[in-house]
């Protein structure tokens, strides 16, 4: 499934004193199976970008496609749509309302009209995927799981619609780093078996340097940078005038080649950054 | 989203001689207002309260058609009141079709309610357009502090609406947050019966209600932090000061209010 917008822009409050310009002028298409990374400065325009992506939000001109359907003609079906495009907000945790983990995470799949046996079928899948187990969580009631598991368990909520294209609005702000870790190999994982097409905004530069296929920078509403994250991340002047960094290891290759050693500063990993360095010291570890 | 709209309870922050007066003066305004609204009886007084109305928001430099979108959602109950009281007025009938009648009286008593409400309406929310939430309950507490004697809890309640007053932004994003989530999962809140809907609810109910007590648990915990015992010997950062400006405004509204209360 492809989406592709174009010319949009946006205002929030628009015709009040309040108004604000969110999205000026965005045209860009993402590619069916494209891994999507969107970074920039807080109140760039990345939440309202991505609510374009399955018609939360309709522009105030321009136009969105997503699979060749137009969202903003008056017919079309935005709930079918949004089956498809599934979106994880910023801590979707507060959004967990249901009495038991089950009813929470089959309330995408029950207002799809499925069978109820169809329904636990998804629920249990959905919960594998973030590494949750369906026995013993399905009764349990979502509120009294801990702040990670909280968490998977409303992300859950959205896989179990097993939707083509995945959202995800800085899905690990506020885990401990093993949190963080695991939720993103599982969106990983996803990505590689199933080949769902995810879009991923996250303040990490270490995040999209090690996931991402293609990185869009966004600024005041509009795209500054749109390319591969070594691209992108060659734009170092860009980036830090908008008070975005670099990954850690590649800000080390650039201080390392500045000192005068001979290295390549398109490095993402540090595996990469290893191997780069024990070639400019001559091969000798 | 529909309560957008309401303009009763928005502030538009600005510098007008309107915003910089003492809050106390535009409450004691706005009271003058409803009484005038209720003692006059005719037209030509309702066009000088429109006037003195509409010189506040030209002073005020209000945009207009934001001031009369406020009207907006109070539609039907205005259409409501009108309606009633042109068809149902007994006295000498005009018009006549099938059984709805139309009287001489109805139309002039419709036509008084219809612009009482309006001018209602529009007045009394340029208190809270001019009138931050902060000086609006830092006014009310002042004005309520007489009565402290007679066992009101002046502060306390300006305290209460205070963080009323705050939250209540808060709340409708959280609010709309909330649904846009749900949405997302396919949620329908529109489509249905009335059980059906009201059952439509509890996703974003459930949601709404553990986050307001979350924050309100936390904001308690954050005001202890920060020393908060109540009123007694707190002092205020922005002391209201009682001014020049205000004592003319003053003299202003209660001579219009005398005047045309008792002329018209
Ligand atoms: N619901 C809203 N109402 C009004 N303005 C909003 C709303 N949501 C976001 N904005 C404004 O739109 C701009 C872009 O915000 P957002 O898309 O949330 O940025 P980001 O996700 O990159 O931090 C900001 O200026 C923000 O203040
Ligand atoms: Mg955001």
């Amino acid at each position: 499934m492809s989406i592709r917008l174009e010319n949009v822009s946006f205002r929030y409050l628009e015709d009040t004193p309040m108004e604000t310009e969110a999205l000026l002028d965005v045209t860009l298409e993402i590619a069916d199976g494209e891994f999507v990374g969107i970074i920039g400065p807080t109140g760039s325009g990345k939440s309202t970008l991505i609510q374009h992506f399955n018609g939360l939000l309709l522009p105030s001109s321009g136009k969105v496609w997503v699979d060749g359907v137009d969202l903003t003609h008056k017919d079309t079906q935005l709930r079918q749509i949004r089956q498809k495009v599934g979106m994880v907000f910023q801590y979707p945790e507060h959004q967990l309302f249901g009495e038991t983990v089950l009813e929470d995470v089959g309330f995408g799949p029950r207002n799809m009209g499925l069978a109820e046996e169809e329904v636990v079928e998804r629920v249990r899948r959905a919960l594998a995927y973030v590494g949750l187990d369906f026995a013993e969580l399905k009764d349990q009631s979502p509120f009294e799981l801990s702040g990670g598991q909280k968490r998977r368990v409303a992300i859950a909520g959205v896989l179990a619609m097993e939707p083509s294209v995945l959202i995800l609005d800085e899905p690990t702000a506020g885990l401990d780093p093993k949190g963080r870790e695991e939720i993103l190999d599982e969106i990983c994982t996803l990505h590689r078996e199933r080949g769902i097409t995810v879009i991923l905004v996250t303040h990490s530069m270490e995040d999209v340097a090690r996931l991402v296929d293609r990185l869009i920078v966004m600024d005041r509403g509009r795209v500054a940078l749109d390319g591969t994250p070594v691209e992108v991340f060659r734009q170092a002047e860009t980036l830090k005038e908008l008070g975005l960094g670099l990954p850690q290891v590649t800000e080390l290759m650039h201080e390392l080649k500045a000192k005068g050693m001979a290295v390549d500063t398109d490095v993402l990993t540090v595996e990469a950054a290893e191997e780069e360095i024990v070639k400019a010291l001559g091969g000798q570890r | 989203m529909r309560f957008r709209n309401l303009t009763i309870g928005q502030h538009i922050p600005g510098n007008s001689v309107v915003h910089r007066l003492d809050p106390r003066t535009k409450i004691l305004g706005t009271t003058l207002l409803i009484v005038l609204l209720f003692a006059v009886n005719g037209f030509i007084g309702y066009g000088l309260v429109a006037l003195a109305i509409a010189g506040v928001i030209h002073l005020a430099k209000l945009p207009w058609r934001y001031v009369i979108r406020g009207l907006r959602p109070l539609l039907v109950i205005l259409l409501l009141t009108v309606g009633l009281n042109v068809f149902l007025t007994e006295g000498e009938v005009i018009f006549r079709l099938w059984f709805l009648t139309i009287t001489r009286e109805g139309l002039a008593r419709g036509g008084m309610m219809g612009t009482r409400l309006v001018l209602l309406i529009v007045g009394t929310s340029l208190l809270t357009l001019t009138t931050s939430p902060i000086q609006l309950t830092d006014g009310i507490e002042s004005l309520l502090n007489p009565f402290r004697r007679l066992g009101v809890p002046a502060h306390e309640l300006a305290m209460m609406m205070t963080i009323a007053l705050r939250f209540i932004p808060t709340l409708l994003e959280e609010t709309e947050k909330i649904m846009k989530a749900q949405m997302a999962r396919g949620a329908d809140f529109q489509s249905g019966g009335l059980m059906q809907r009201a059952k439509s609810l509890i996703p974003l109910l459930v949601p709404l209600f553990v986050s307001a007590f979350r924050r309100a648990d936390e904001l308690a915990i954050a005001m202890e932090a920060r020393g908060y015992r109540g009123g007694q010997g707190r002092t205020k950062f922005r002391e209201l000061r009682f001014g020049r400006i205000d004592a003319v405004a003053i003299a202003l509204l209660v001579t219009f209010t005398v005047v045309v209360g008792v002329f018209f």
